[in-house]
């Protein structure tokens, strides 16, 4: 099956592990995911904050590439919670306002693109796993049970809310990722704080109440017995996995709680290589949870480039080859 | 056998509400309902992560702009504290689109110059200006121009941070550009035009 695929600024730098993980599991997943040519950024939550109509017309810039390229599929599916929720808010909006659709469609005509309303359907990385693709087909896939792991699901907010289509049913209790671990043989612990904010941009704004929110949700998962997180979302992983020092810093705690995008812990589960997945890009380690069930995942170590050998003594003028031994 | 009440399917409007105004956030937030169908309940606020730091909490900004104080309204901090978390949404009685209303404040204060040196616009501005500049966003340069201008919370942590994920190669040293800028820039140029003015 082919879908038409928007990466996403994140899973082009930070959050390149959810790109290396999802490359790898397409094949087992019997899926192809066609990236859009040429697209933009979103504009996350940063350009609505500061223009309207603009942040529409970024958005459906992509729409349109996206309709363009519609062959045999016109499913456009996001892997980042932020651009999922802003490609399938602006498409929803387009069609149900006639008059914000002719005035975006203005701004794209500028610009020599048209974008018709309902040509795409967007749809997030894991709803077409969970809806599509099925719990049962991926029990068939699982080649290597995760069978000990305790592992919490961490939804974040912008897959489950305010979910334009009403696709994953439920924003306050979705239950979609912890199917998705039951069926890795991993064991969805009860995480309550499983719809919490992560705080989003907030490390840039207010450290001190976005740390408050990360410590709830790393406390929280740690109390629960938790050995890894799972997500949706690049930022939240960024969040919690990046700032985690930080936060134990100003809490004046030792949390290592590792979290991985659950698109990992599918491969893992698929029999693939850790490495392959990206495991190894995170900050906090999985590598001592992986350890618990076998699972052998090396920390991503940059790779500097050796000096060449130095010569032994004092540089000292040497006779040219081209003259032979024997002057 | 008691009976069972039954929701009104259109939530009814608030009399009171001044209409220019109204109308104005009508344009800036798509969809309905509206701002007008607020019945105070104070289910935004409290289910707000961030409510606690904020100068009015949403209901309480709500029924500011009902009563015409636009200028308290966008003087206020409360639109740059949400954290889109969409949580005041789903749970709204009267399903107003809350954090897009947040949106649409946001922008109003800026373009209206109101958010004088806040961190959170800054931040907005240096995202936007990268986007428009390259078409995508570059995460190394946004948060060290950032940084220079509101400096970090923790300085050393942050700078242990970019090292980490700098070593981790997940941060781009170069920033991405995509092939068609100046078209984009001119879909940007266009809209902007067709912005509702203040």
């Amino acid at each position: 099956m082919k879908y038409l695929f928007y990466p996403g600024c994140s899973l082009h730098s930070t959050s390149g592990a959810y790109l290396d993980s999802l490359r790898a599991i397409e094949e087992k997943l019997a899926v192809e995911f066609e990236e859009v040519g040429d697209w933009n950024c979103c504009g996350a939550n940063e350009y609505l904050s500061l223009h309207r109509i603009p942040s529409y017309a970024l958005v459906a810039r992509n729409l349109a590439l996206a309709e363009q390229q519609v062959n045999g599929t016109r499913t456009l599916v996001a892997a980042c919670s932020a651009c999922y929720l802003n490609l399938a808010k602006t498409e929803k909006y387009m069609r149900t306002d006639r008059a914000l659709d002719a005035r975006i469609n203005d701004a794209l005509a500028a610009g020599g693109m048209h974008y018709t309303p309902g040509s795409v359907q967007v749809r997030h990385i894991l709803d077409l796993i969970y809806n599509d693709l099925g719990v049962c087909k991926l029990k068939k896939l699982v080649s290597r049970p995760l069978e000990g792991l305790k592992v919490a699901a961490y939804y974040g907010c912008m897959v489950i809310r305010p979910d334009p289509d009403k696709r994953l049913r439920d924003p306050e209790n979705p239950t979609a990722l912890e199917e998705l671990i039951q069926a890795t043989g991993a064991e969805a612990i009860d995480f309550p704080l499983r719809t919490h904010c992560c705080s989003g941009h907030m490390p840039q704004i207010d450290a001190q109440v976005s740390f408050e929110l990360i410590r709830n949700l790393v406390a929280a998962a740690v109390k629960c017995g938790a050995d890894l997180l799972v997500t949706t979302c690049p930022l939240c992983q960024l969040n919690i996995d990046a700032y985690q020092d930080q936060v134990n810093k100003e809490y004046g705690m030792d949390y290592q709680m590792p979290i991985l995008f659950f698109t990992q812990l599918l491969g893992l589960a698929f029999g693939l290589d850790a490495r392959d997945l990206g495991i190894g890009k995170e900050i906090v380690s999985a590598a001592p949870a992986l350890a618990k069930i076998g699972v052998k995942a090396e920390p991503v170590t940059p790779e500097l480039r050796k000096r060449p050998p130095k010569a032994e003594g004092l540089p000292m003028p040497a006779m040219p080859k081209a003259f032979g031994d024997d002057l | 056998m008691p009976k069972v009440l039954q929701r009104p399917r259109r939530p009814t409007r608030t009399p009171e509400a001044p209409p220019h105004i109204i109308e104005y956030f009508r344009n800036i937030s798509p969809g309905l309902p509206q701002v007008e169908f607020c019945i105070q309940c104070g289910s935004c606020g409290g289910s707000c992560p961030t409510a606690e730091l904020m100068d009015h909490t949403p209901r309480q900004l709500f029924a500011l702009i009902r009563a015409g104080e636009l200028d308290e309204v966008l003087n206020s901090n409360t639109p740059w504290y949400c954290a889109s978390c969409y949580f005041c949404m789903v749970r709204c009685p009267q399903e107003i689109h809350i954090t897009d209303l947040m949106y649409g404040l946001k922008s109003m204060a800026a373009q209206s110059g109101h958010a004088h040196r806040n961190p959170a616009m800054d931040l907005s501005r240096i995202f936007a200006g990268f986007i428009e500049r390259y078409g995508r966003a570059y995460e190394l340069g946004i948060a060290s121009r950032h940084y220079l201008r509101h400096p970090p919370y923790n300085v050393f942590g942050t700078a242990r941070m970019g090292a980490n994920l700098l070593a981790k190669r997940r941060l781009n040293i170069k920033p991405e550009k995509i092939k068609g800028v100046s078209q984009l820039r001119k879909i940007l140029k266009r809209a902007k035009e067709l912005e509702t003015p203040l």
